[in-house]
């Protein structure tokens, strides 16, 4: 019988060591970043792109005051409340993040004191951004208007609020490489969209670990947040021309003269800031999308 | 009058003036869409034209601005009742609750899209970069309510 319990006890240690280990925080590697110097003029662009203003600005706020990245929005999803947090670059935000800190929050889904974040802040996406991006980025924000508000805590259902998990979660669906394989003048549309853009984040369905179902890429998918559907925007469903696409994504008509609504319009203040070459791009790229059927 | 025809008759006098208010409801709900319907229809010949599917003409862009900017104009407030929702009439409707539930802050963007229309009356008539430049603020201003007011199509 004793012997029993020490073999219990040894193989629930040994579960533990594994879990411990399997879910451990991977940061990236420091040297990509150190030695960079970030441009805060193009990291307005990467800003706008990345759509870090759609779930961090305060919820009601308009132009200017947008750029208080305050943070506080409530998420309703399966899995709980997520709650923006501040980003800011005050103390309660992003103040005093180094490159580095910040470089593995946008791309390792790691905190500065090294807990993991949720993925309902798309570093599955970013994590394709170049070192580069991600230091224009970080000069840009930290030239932005502190926010005094201080951090709410997600309300999250067991067991997704046990953070250390998210390890495993990392292991399956974390990887910097490209989704779609595209001809080299399609690769600036299949960067903005597959990486800061984090398009497929909403449009494309997740399996049952809730990573992205990327046979299904962009084929369309449940509302996050809610009821109805996020559309399938390839070849298969949209219709589209690139320049109805473009189009869209500047001032929000459709070809019809319909605008666009819901998240989409979230989307829509930040993709109208773009260069017209940017848009092009995406919309080029949506266009070569191996077709889903609806 | 025996109690039950008591009942009867004034469950049959209540019910007029429900019905007589559904079918303002239903009235109300048809007007707005055609309102919706036609700034469709003139904000369509602007942006074919700022897209250049179709060449520029000062005089058809002007006119459809104007009308467009008339639209815009119009007496709103009976097209918008109480119960008037999507919670109320289902498919009928893609307007939300929310409408009503944070009234004015739908009056707040209503008078941005109205501000938007008129910048485009001013400028659609006065070349085609002009009239390029107001299609942003304009979309952005349809956008404005459409984002937290209208159910998202299926």
């Amino acid at each position: 019988m004793k012997r029993l319990a020490i073999i219990a006890l040894a193989l629930a240690t040994a579960g533990a060591g594994a879990f411990l280990w399997l879910t451990a925080p991977q940061r990236i590697d420091a040297a990509l970043v150190t030695g960079l110097t970030g441009d805060a003029t193009r990291g307005q662009q990467v800003f706008h792109i990345g759509g870090c203003a759609s779930c961090h600005a305060p919820q009601g706020t308009e132009g200017e005051a947008r750029l208080a990245l305050g943070g506080g929005e409530r998420f309703e999803t399966p899995f709980g409340v997520f709650v923006a947090p501040n980003v800011s670059p005050g103390p309660e935000g992003i103040g005093g993040w180094s490159a580095v800190d910040f470089a593995n929050a946008m791309q390792a889904g790691v905190a500065p004191d090294g807990r993991h974040y949720y993925p309902a802040f798309p570093y599955a996406s970013y994590a394709r951004m170049t070192p580069q991006d991600v230091v224009d980025l970080k000069a840009y924000m930290d030239g932005l208007p502190m926010h005094p508000a201080q951090n709410q805590p997600h309300e999250l259902r067991f067991p997704f609020n046990i953070r250390r998990g998210l390890g495993l979660w990392k292991r399956a669906h974390l990887s910097d490489a490209p989704v779609i394989a595209v001809e080299e003048t399609l690769e600036r549309g299949r960067y903005l969209v597959e990486g800061p853009g984090h398009c497929a984040e909403c449009h494309t369905p997740r399996d049952f670990t809730g990573g992205l179902d990327k046979a299904r890429w962009m084929g369309g998918a449940p509302n996050p947040e809610g009821k109805g559907r996020i559309p399938n925007i390839t070849p298969g469903a949209l219709k589209w021309s690139a320049a109805d696409i473009a189009e869209y994504l500047k001032s929000g008509f459709t070809p019809d003269y319909d605008s666009a609504g819901g998240s989409m319009a979230k989307v829509i203040r930040n993709t109208s800031l773009l260069s017209d070459d940017d848009r092009n791009a995406i919309a080029a790229y949506l266009k070569a999308l191996p077709p889903i059927a609806e | 009058m025996k109690p039950v025809f008591k009942v009867i008759t004034a469950a049959a006098l209540a019910a007029v003036p429900v019905s007589a208010f559904a079918q303002d409801v239903e009235k109300s709900v048809a007007a707005r869409q055609a309102q919706m319907k036609l700034y469709a229809f003139y904000i369509g010949q602007l942006g074919a034209m700022a897209k250049g599917a179709v060449d520029y003409d000062a005089e058809a862009a002007g006119k459809a601005a104007a009308s467009l900017n008339a639209l815009a104009g119009l007496d709103g407030s009976k097209m918008w009742p109480p119960a008037s929702s999507n919670a109320e009439l289902g498919d009928a409707t893609r307007a939300l609750p929310a409408i009503w539930s944070t009234y004015p802050a739908v009056v707040e963007k209503s008078k941005e899209f109205k501000s938007a229309a008129a910048a485009m009356a001013d400028a659609a008539g006065g070349g085609l970069e002009a009239l390029q430049g107001a299609m942003g603020p304009l979309g952005k201003s349809c956008g404005g309510c459409h984002e937290d007011f209208r159910q998202p199509k299926e």
